[in-house]
């Protein structure tokens, strides 16, 4: 094939391309083309010898915010309305399919994010916050934790006897903590809502328990607590699974009274505790103090609570 | 009652009918939690054998709940056809198995008798079905609704637009709906699971979706998957609700976990039909997946495919538009990997289409479940084989919020454009008027969320 003819099927090519709004400019494709060609011409060298792959971090956020979609009707509204949204929006397509930088990024951040399951909360924060640490009935680590949730829904007898005789009983608030499943949730959002939780309710005159961290923790385990120390309100702060390429989203799970038995329509929930982008960990604090407040007015939480003054108004 | 086979020399028995139904499932680890799985693969093959001998009126016989404790059981039991169940209920469940997959038996003639069946002689026969019979089955039955469009008919497959956003920001949520939209996405519904599930957050978001219904003249209804009771309380309040939306459970005391009743959901119904403002006459959407009873603790000692058949009884009673099991929503202690999620996948979706309503499928993941995209891939083909309804579309199938991984508006596309297949009727026309297709195939426009920005070029 002569030269001539391969320059004009390139371009035939990305009039096409162009055409269907594929490609935005013709300039990279051209540069490669022209590469190949001087790389052709020494036809019994390896022509990969000379190659240099040197590829940015697709994951910078800088990079994140590049938009897949170069010839949108409006390029700049398009970045708005990214900004929006941790969805992968503006993303564009290759026919039907994601983009290959698209589909490759997707791939790294689940790569991350099955790294991120089996790590543990570091010590040095729970004695930072005074936690001191206690067992469910996972007895055999993460893997038994993961296929075993009724177990993590029960303290250990250990747990019970030690939560006994270092807690305070009958508090309002009973602050506690749980790994779930992200201990990065729990590392990176503790430091910010402990001190707003203890002197929110300080601030509003409620008196706090002793507060400490519950290892292989399900939100079951509530009920537990509420048998033991009694307290008005517990708030179980806990790391929820981790998304795709992010570990740090913790929930706030608050119950009335919690007693065994109790169910999730017993129990609220503030979600998505996270900073940039999700509900930032200070305004979550205040939020469930005032939450609080308002079970402890209504004595009660949850759906069923909702629903029982439905019926008696 | 003696339940019992030989098989390779050897006697296998088993105790009662809820043993053997534990038994007789593929292997996942939700019932392995609950202590109802087979010991081994052989034990295993011989529960299917047996239950294969089970006549249908046994199966009615024994519920997985008792009828007098559980108004699931009583929903169930009560909405059975007679007449159709007089003439089937000595059929074994291996003969109903031959039924379903008799080619001289098509969909219409499976949807007369499925008014005779219960939950427990669904979940019986698919249990002794393989993938493959589960798919040809399913392809077979068409259960088509309508709302303020039309879903489930033959040649089309539709997809819910789901845009959640960690802190529910009506913006970001419009942005995401635009970008569905521009890929051909939200014919089943506009669908937003909500981060906050007060009642101000939750009208803001019908409001805003209902906006965009309305500026671009859009053929489908919205949906804000809050709790029921908020819903309620928005329609009361005359927020413009296109579908109500709640998560079932197989059983009473599930349901009650999850906040709700019978008497909660017939509430919920009534008022939908009286306040929501399309034209109907099917106003409720249903989510559903295998192991939400059992991680309520409310499963009554039986396995979890059981549990999800009754789901789909419970639903029936309301005629939904459409209804989806979320696969693998909730993580390996019940679907441990890509076999038992595709597994379960083919099951909920046969059942849902062998009950008589509208099924689609949430073909998903967590990232502590051992698979992976891929898999979703497959299983959403496989899927489409079958005849599902609809699929999700989330932004490159990553939920940011809900944290888990399911379809992408890319996959619906692509589905689609594989199977040769079409979104819902009106929702097509429109697709086509608004230049995002021409004759059915993308155009430049397809993909651009910002064509929705301006509203006057076109
Ligand atoms: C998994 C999940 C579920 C699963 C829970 C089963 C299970 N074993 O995990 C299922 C599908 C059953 C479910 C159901 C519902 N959920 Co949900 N769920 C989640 C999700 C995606 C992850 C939770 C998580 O990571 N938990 C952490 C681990 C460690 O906890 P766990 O002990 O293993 O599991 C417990 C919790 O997940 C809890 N839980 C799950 N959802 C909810 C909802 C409420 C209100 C409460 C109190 C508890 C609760 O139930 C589990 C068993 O106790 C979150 C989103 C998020 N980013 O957190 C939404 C989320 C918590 N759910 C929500 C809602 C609205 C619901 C429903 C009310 C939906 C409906 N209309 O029916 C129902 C019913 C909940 C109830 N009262 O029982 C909202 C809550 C909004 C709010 N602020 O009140 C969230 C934030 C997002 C959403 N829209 O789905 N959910």
């Amino acid at each position: 094939m002569s030269d001539d003819h391969i320059d004009e099927l390139i371009e035939a090519v990305l009039r096409q391309l162009k055409a269907e709004g594929l490609v935005a400019s013709s300039s990279n494709l051209r540069s490669q083309a022209d590469n190949s060609q001087t790389a052709g011409s020494h036809t019994h060298t390896n022509i990969s010898a000379d190659l240099v792959i040197d590829s940015d971090d697709p994951t910078t956020s800088m990079q994140r915010i590049i938009p897949g979609l170069e010839n949108a009707a409006d390029q700049d509204a398009l970045v708005m309305l990214m900004e929006t949204t941790t969805a992968r929006i503006g993303v564009g397509r290759a026919g039907y399919r994601p983009k290959t930088k698209t589909l490759q990024l997707f791939q790294s951040d689940f790569a991350i994010s099955q790294d991120a399951l089996y790590r543990e909360v570091d010590p040095v924060l729970l004695q930072k916050f005074d936690l001191f640490q206690v067992e469910t009935m996972i007895t055999e680590g993460k893997e038994q934790y993961l296929l075993r949730p009724d177990l993590g829904r029960k303290l250990s007898s250990e747990a019970m006897a030690l939560i006994k005789s270092r807690c305070v009983k009958r508090a309002n608030i009973q602050i506690c903590v749980g790994d779930g499943l992200s201990a990065t949730a729990i590392e990176v959002n503790i430091p910010k809502i402990m001190p707003v939780l203890i002197s929110g309710c300080q601030s509003v005159g409620l008196s706090l328990g002793t507060p400490f961290f519950i290892h292989h923790c399900r939100v079951g385990v509530m009920n537990d607590i509420g048998d033991i120390l009694e307290p008005d309100v517990v708030i179980l702060l806990i790391g929820e699974r981790p998304g795709l390429g992010r570990a740090e989203s913790m929930s706030a799970y608050m119950a009335f009274q919690p007693r065994s038995g109790d169910t999730d329509a017993d129990r609220e929930v503030i979600c998505n505790i996270f900073d940039n982008g999700g509900t930032n960990p200070l305004e979550a604090g205040a939020y469930a103090v005032q939450l609080a407040q308002t079970m402890m007015k209504n004595r009660g939480s949850g759906v069923k609570m909702r629903l029982s003054k439905d019926s008696e108004r | 009652m003696l339940l019992r086979t030989k098989l390779f020399g050897k006697n296998y028995e088993f105790a009662d009918i809820r043993v053997l139904m534990g038994k007789a499932n593929e292997e996942k680890s939700g019932d392995r939690l609950a202590g109802l799985a087979a010991d081994t693969t052989v034990e295993r093959a011989a529960a299917k054998i047996v239950l294969g001998h089970v006549p249908l009126i046994t199966l009615r016989q024994n519920p997985a709940v008792a009828y007098d404790q559980d108004e699931v059981t009583r929903v169930i039991d009560d909405g059975i056809d007679s007449a159709v169940y007089e003439q089937i209920k000595g059929w074994t469940v291996g003969e109903l198995r031959e039924f379903i997959l008799d080619d001289r038996n098509d969909g219409e003639r499976l949807l007369k008798i499925s008014p005779g069946l219960t939950a427990e002689m669904i979940a019986a026969v698919t249990k002794i079905m393989s993938n493959m019979d589960l798919v040809t089955a399913a392809r077979k039955i068409r259960v088509i609704r309508h709302c303020v469009n039309t879903i489930g008919e033959e040649g089309t497959l539709a997809g819910r637009l789901q845009p959640n956003h960690p802190t529910d920001s009506p913006e970001g949520i419009r942005a995401s709906i635009y970008e569905g939209l521009s890929y051909g996405v939200g014919d089943a519904v506009i669908g937003i699971n909500p981060a906050d599930d007060s009642y101000s957050s939750v009208a803001r978001l019908l409001d805003m979706s209902y906006e965009v219904i309305q500026a671009h003249k859009i053929p489908t209804q919205n949906c804000v998957l809050a709790h029921i009771t908020t819903q309620m309380r928005c329609l009361e309040k005359g927020s413009p609700v296109g579908l109500m939306f709640q998560s079932i459970s197989g059983s009473q005391k599930g349901n009650e976990a999850f906040g709700i009743s019978v008497g909660l959901l017939d509430e919920a119904y009534a008022l939908a039909k009286k306040n929501c403002y399309p034209l109907g006459p099917n106003f409720m959407y249903f989510e559903t997946g295998q192991g939400s009873a059992l991680s309520a603790e409310a499963h009554n000692g039986w396995d979890q495919l059981t549990l999800e058949a009754r789901n789909y009884g419970l639903a029936k009673r309301y005629d939904p538009f459409m209804v989806n099991t979320v696969v693998g929503f909730i993580g390996p202690e019940y679907l441990y990997d890509t076999n038992q999620i595709h597994r379960a996948g083919l099951e909920d979706h046969f059942m849902g289409k062998m009950s008589g309503i509208s099924m689609g499928c949430d073909v998903c993941y967590t990232n502590h479940a051992k698979t992976d995209q891929n898999a979703s891939e497959n299983l959403a083909v496989l899927l489409t084989a079958a005849g599902c309804n609809f699929f999700m579309g989330v932004p490159m199938a990553d939920d940011s919020m809900l944290a888990y991984q399911s379809t992408s508006f890319h996959d619906i596309a692509t589905l689609r454009a594989t199977f040769r297949l079409h979104p819902a009727p009106e929702f097509a026309e429109w697709l086509e008027s608004f230049g995002i297709t021409n004759q059915s195939r993308f155009t430049s426009r397809a993909g651009d969320a910002t064509i929705f920005l301006n509203r006057t070029s076109k």
